[in-house]
């Protein structure tokens, strides 16, 4: 139990670090100024349970009280199957003829789920699954439903930040929540990602299908309830004024695909009958159509693509701004239960709602083929989102408090920019150490004096690839247990290990340890991934190698035994000639006033830092952090990095040879294995209630954080 | 020199020990060697007792042959003949070889296995030496059940570690040029058994092929020219006698991987936080496996390998272990306490995420780590023991007789409620009738007087080997019943002369005071024989 400026927060046990403490201060002043916030703390210093134990600690002053976390993860389970058992029609439908098939379990739960609060308690999905099949309740529908009751929900970004699901499982959350996003290091390309569209040829051949279906089905229709199409129209004509009221009162969450005009205005008159607007579709597939015969790449910005609509296919901005509405109220009028099979034209009509909404901050990419395989014409259109922003913005504007945090944010000012928000707290923490754990060190040249670095000159240089793998071997014999080394991409990887074993350097890390190798198959991963952690756990030890932005880096840690040595093979820069990553760069530049080369730097030494922080996962854990490429010595690549692994690099460490290199890893290693207990730590870097309430301590906590 | 009865296979002359000349002798069950002008072997060694022999590396100055004990301690010989040298100590090598391997087959393990325990446990020592010495029962009945017992007590207890497979074997056969285009490989036994062990695929085809289609050494000529030993896998052709070993190990893979993980929190497939529909999002490149070109799928392939070999290896050391888990959690779900522990073990998935949410160095004293108790039966954890009695065996006639007779005793009993016991008298009797107290204890804990003084040492120690003898003799008499085989009707008989043997034989040696609870051991017994042999002479009849 602490106390953080006047307010009883519960802590789970019994010590607590003085970061902790410091990040819960940071936190809850984000909290009372309203505002948003940017915290980055080191991993493995218990980051989250500190953030959960503060808000929960809040709400209480604020909300009911009884704390209720459930942690979501929905895949596809609601596909098509259980849509045409749940759709409301259909069960109408179920109510004349009760002959029709129906979901016994969501039956069950829409008669008497609702009245019925689930026990207070933590639940997962597991836990969810479990329950909703005791009571014979349908766990999705239930998780849906407790999570406008739940205090903490714990989820993937997804359902918050893709306007697509957003809409379905967060529109109703409290305006007062507190959202926080997470180990949010990827987080633009998160919003990126949600607000992106690919065209292929694929997907217009079977939008062509839909469109098909949708005219056989509106004719049948036609003939037998004519009743119903009319209803819809005049449905249409009213417009969306219901969903408008909504937002305007604050209720929903806002969403970026439905803009908010679109709300304000009837569907336009052109694609208001099923006819017209099916045939409206028609037109505009066929359009996409010539767009994909292209024999060179075309960019162009939204407006210039709309205008070319207009010329060529005479349709309107406004009515394409509709699209996906119009097709929403279709297949709802029409009945349409296999609404997987409809995700092409789906597709094909959210583009055009984005496209014909966004002017800025998007491009329209047209390939003829993919690069690497010139000869394969394989056209594909990319609708590709260039402001993280646009997707964000409805979070920050509906909710008081967002909080970004992670262990790697650094440099913390980017991304308010990029994001384009005003934080009220910006602050990074460093990790009090009774002991240094952690080894960071820059290895810029071999043994032979040749200056290693993955730079694209030098990368396939055979001195460069052998003093790389000399570096391995060496580390590999002094190493404990496990070793994870990251390389910048995959293909450098192949080639490298190739030539490793060629030049047989290989075979002699196999002499230390097990070799394993990240692959591009995720079981195959998985598979290897178990059978390190064995090889670890039985003390023969193993080495992984691995790719950075890989699966590895983004989702394992590999704590104590498990990565005593993490080595970075080279500035881990992303694929710089895909004319998607150009265009943003462009549009950074001139909107941000980011530098090129200031993000892919900015970007690259996130996953430099992702990857390093995978080793150390708490104070009582230690690992090497070797950085081998030259130009981490840079200011500024070096200052780029998080601050609690900057300050443990010492300017001697800053330029190693490969011999070097070893004599530190070397007293580092001996000095990391001797005992190490709790009474080391205490006072130090970790407090007891006791020491908490102490002047002295409390004036080092405060030195903990740094503002910005 | 040599022993009359010794067959002298090979003398070699001029051949130094320890910078001595001397002579080498190769007999039929030993190899020996003695210096010039003396008339008695110095070294000689058992064939049965070496290990394996080693020489000296061609080109190298001195032609020696080096002999390794099992114990571990080597002798060098040096061939000093100039000329010849290298002919005598091949010609000594090739005849070692022949022999060699005879003697070890010939070396009794079963013998040596026998020979140890007798030495190792002192009381098996002495029960050998009063049962079978003195010829109470035959060596073959002693050992009968005694073997097979002990093996998996052995296995379990003293087999000394199992060492794993280095990852480097197959570096470790560096290929020598031998001048003239052509490549040496030195396999040792060891490096085949490491590759037998990592790749059973390998072992499969030396089953298949080899004495029947070729030799030994053109199996492992064609393995190392194979595409399968060199790791660019992609040209196996079909004539390949290894091609089909890369296809087993691909599938071996293939159903490592469908196998899944048991860690969820490893399992990528399931981490992957994608719930973009098709189309939507930036598209990653899409992997054109089809579009790569060769150097790149040979690449991939070497990938492949080194984690198929890693995965191979690491399974091959840890193969026998998990068989004995296996064994294992075989045994206990036939306890009965198996169900409780299922039902009490959470899911692996919960535990995983357990042990990563928890910071053990925030918590208050990491508590003590408890040992979890596990019962084989649980319910004798409940019960606790139940001492054995002795007793005559009642028939039920006998049993209803004596319940009538109480019954009438007590017939004209009337409770007496003014003249009843004290407290004290009643609590210390209720107390000497519960369980352990004082008379409650019959039989086999109270048998060897208390006051161990009034009996002098070495009566006791004599006593105590009575006391094993004959529970051994016992346990083989129990051990037969139920009588459901001729054999076992034999050996009860058998047995049961020697149990009527046994008092003349040793026991009335003893004073009767001493042995009277052994003999009321062998009482039961007999009567159990004897009721036995009356009921199955009243079947037959």
């Amino acid at each position: 139990m602490k106390n953080a400026y006047g307010l009883l927060v519960y802590f789970p046990y019994d010590y607590i670090y003085p970061e902790q403490y410091s990040y819960m201060l940071e936190l809850k002043r984000t909290l009372d100024a309203k505002g948003h916030g940017v915290l980055e703390m080191p991993s493995g210093t218990g980051k989250t349970i500190s953030l959960l134990s503060l808000i929960v600690a809040y709400q209480r002053v604020s909300m009911a009280p009884g704390a209720e976390v459930s942690s979501l993860r929905f895949g596809k389970e609601v596909d098509g199957k259980c849509f045409s058992l749940t759709a409301s029609y259909v069960r109408a439908q179920r109510q004349r003829d009760s002959s029709a098939p129906s979901c016994r379990f969501f039956e069950e739960f829409d008669a008497h789920g609702r009245q019925v609060p689930i026990p207070y308690g933590v639940y997962n999905l597991d836990d969810l699954k479990g329950y909703g099949r005791q009571k014979g309740w349908c766990p999705y529908f239930l998780a849906r439903y407790s999570i406008l009751h739940a205090n903490i929900v714990v989820y993937s970004y997804h359902y918050l930040l893709d306007p697509k699901i957003a809409d379905l499982v967060s529109k109703e959350l409290a305006k007062k929540s507190v959202v926080v996003f997470d180990e949010a290091h990827n987080i633009d390309n998160v919003c990126i990602d949600s607000m992106g569209v690919n065209i292929t040829r694929k997907t217009l051949d079977r939008c062509q299908g839909n469109v098909a279906t949708l005219q056989a089905t509106i004719q049948k229709i036609k003939e037998t309830d004519a009743q119903k199409l009319k209803e819809e129209y005049r449905r249409l004509v009213e417009g969306l004024r219901e969903a408008n009221v909504a937002r305007e009162t604050d209720v929903y969450l806002a969403n970026p695909v439905l803009p908010d005009e679109v709300l304000r205005e009837a569907v336009p008159g052109t694609i208001r009958t099923a006819e017209h607007f099916v045939g409206f579709m028609k037109r505009f597939l066929e359009y996409l159509k010539s767009r994909l015969r292209v024999h060179h790449m075309v960019q162009e910005s939204p407006p210039s693509f709309v205008k070319d609509i207009f010329e060529k296919v005479c349709i309107e901005r406004k009515p394409l701004r509709f699209c996906a509405e119009r097709l929403r109220s279709l297949l709802r009028t029409l009945e349409i239960v296999e609404i997987a099979d409809f995700s092409p034209i789906t597709l094909i009509a959210n583009f055009a709602t984005l496209v014909s909404t966004y002017s800025k901050g998007f491009t329209i990419i047209i390939e003829p083929f993919d690069d690497r395989t010139p000869t394969i014409a394989n056209p594909i259109l990319h609708f590709s989102c260039m402001d993280a922003s646009i997707a964000i913005k409805p979070v920050f504007e509906r909710f008081q408090s967002v909080i970004i945090t992670s262990g790697t944010l650094s440099p913390l000012d980017i991304y308010p920019k990029i994001l384009d928000f005003r934080p009220v707290t910006m602050a990074t923490f460093t990790m009090t150490l009774a002991r240094t754990c952690l080894c960071p060190m820059i290895v810029g040249r071999g043994n032979d004096q040749v200056t290693i670095s993955s730079k694209f000159e030098t990368r396939e240089d055979i001195a460069v690839i052998r003093n790389y793998g000399n570096l391995l071997l060496e580390m590999s014999a002094i190493v404990p247990d496990g070793i994870v080394a990251f390389f910048t991409s995959y293909q450098y990887m192949e080639n490298i290990v190739a030539s490793w074993y060629e030049q047989g350097i290989l075979e002699n890390i196999q002499r230390n340890k097990l070799i394993f190798i990240e692959t591009q198959d995720g079981a195959e991963t998985s598979m290897a991934l178990e059978k390190y952690q064995e090889a670890c756990e039985n003390g023969r030890g193993a080495i992984l190698l691995s790719v950075a932005r890989g699966k590895v880096s983004e989702g394992i840690d590999f704590v104590h035994h498990y990565g005593r040595a993490v080595i970075m093979f080279g500035v881990p820069y992303v694929y710089t000639q895909s004319r998607i990553l150009k265009a943003r760069l462009e549009y950074l530049r001139d909107q941000f006033q980011i530098r090129e080369n200031d993000f892919l730097t900015f970007d690259a030494m996130r996953h430099a830092a992702q990857c390093m922080g995978r080793a150390i996962r708490g104070k009582t854990d230690y690992g090497l952090m070797v950085f081998a490429d030259k130009r981490f010595a840079r200011a500024d690549k070096r200052g780029k990095l998080p601050r609690w692994i900057q300050e443990h690099i010492t300017d001697a460490n800053l330029n190693l040879t490969l011999d070097e290199a070893v004599q530190v890893a070397k007293y580092f290693l001996r000095q990391m294995a001797q005992p190490f207990c709790k009474e080391d730590q205490l006072g130090l870097s970790l407090l007891t209630f006791e020491q908490l309430q102490s002047e002295e301590t409390l004036r080092k906590v405060h030195q903990i954080a740094h503002q910005l | 020199m040599a022993t009359s009865s010794e067959e002298v296979l090979l003398v070699v002359k001029k051949v130094r020990q320890k910078k001595q000349d001397g002579a080498l002798y190769l007999m039929a069950e030993r190899i020996a060697w003695a210096p010039d002008g003396k008339d008695r072997f110095t070294i000689s060694h058992m064939y049965a007792d070496i290990k394996c022999q080693k020489i000296s590396p061609e080109g190298k100055a001195k032609i020696q042959l080096q002999l390794v004990m099992h114990a571990g301690d080597t002798t060098n010989f040096h061939f000093s003949n100039e000329s010849t040298a290298v002919k005598e100590r091949d010609a000594v090598k090739d005849l070692l070889q022949q022999l060699l391997p005879k003697f070890k087959r010939k070396a009794n393990k079963e013998l040596e296995e026998k020979n140890r325990m007798l030495q190792e446990d002192p009381v098996l020592f002495q029960l050998y030496k009063d049962l079978v010495v003195s010829q109470v029962i035959s060596a073959e009945e002693f050992w009968a059940n005694r073997l097979s017992m002990n093996a998996v007590d052995n296995s379990v207890a003293h087999n000394k570690q199992d060492v794993g497979i280095s990852a480097a074997f197959l570096a470790d056969v560096r290929p020598q040029t031998d001048g003239c285009n052509g490549l040496r490989y030195n396999l040792t036994s060891d490096i085949i058994e490491s590759i037998f062990r990592t790749y059973p695929a390998v072992k499969l085809k030396y089953a298949e092929n080899v004495p029947h289609n070729m030799t030994e050494k053109e199996f492992w000529t064609r393995f190392f020219q194979s595409h399968y030993f060199h790791r660019d896998r992609l040209n196996t052709g079909s004539k390949d006698l290894f091609a089909e070993c890369a296809k087993m190990d691909e599938k071996g893979l293939k159903t490592m991987v469908s196998q899944g993980v048991k860690n969820p929190l490893l399992d990528l497939t399931s981490l992957e936080d994608k719930s973009l529909d098709e189309g939507y999002g930036v598209s990653s490149a899409p992997s054109t496996s089809n579009s790569k070109s060769l150097k790149e799928s040979s690449n991939a392939a070497i990938i492949k390998r080194f984690n198929h070999h890693s995965a191979m290896v690491l399974a091959a050391g840890l193969r026998k272990h998990e068989a004995q888990n296996d064994h294992y959690s075989e045994t206990s779900s036939t306890d009965g306490n198996s169900r409780d522990s299922d039902f009490f073990q959470p899911p692996i998935k919960k535990v995983k995420l357990q042990e990563s949410i928890e910071y053990e160095d925030l918590e208050k004293n990491n508590s003590i780590k408890t040992i979890a108790l596990s019962l084989k039966k649980s319910d004798r954890y409940y019960h606790g023991p139940t001492p054995i009695q002795s007793q005559q065996y009642a028939t039920s006639h006998d049993i209803i007789n004596s319940f009538h007779s109480i019954r009438q005793e007590m017939e004209p009993y009337v409770p007496k409620l003014t003249q009843v016991l004290s407290n004290a008298a009643a609590s210390s009797t209720i107390t000497a009738l519960s369980p352990g107290g004082a008379l409650m204890q019959g039989g086999t804990q109270q048998v060897l007087p208390k006051d161990t003084k009034m009996v002098p040492n070495d009566v006791q120690s004599e006593l105590k080997h009575l006391y094993v003898a004959v529970g051994e003799l016992l346990r083989h008499f129990w051990s037969c019943f139920p009588v459901n085989t001729p054999f076992l009707e034999e050996k009860v008989g058998e047995i049961s002369i020697h149990l009527a043997r046994f008092p003349a034989l040793r026991l009335y040696v003893l004073s009767f005071q001493l042995t009277s609870h052994i003999e009321e051991m062998l009482q039961t017994a007999y009567n159990k024989f004897h009721m036995w042999q009356s009921r199955h002479m009243l079947k037959r009849t």
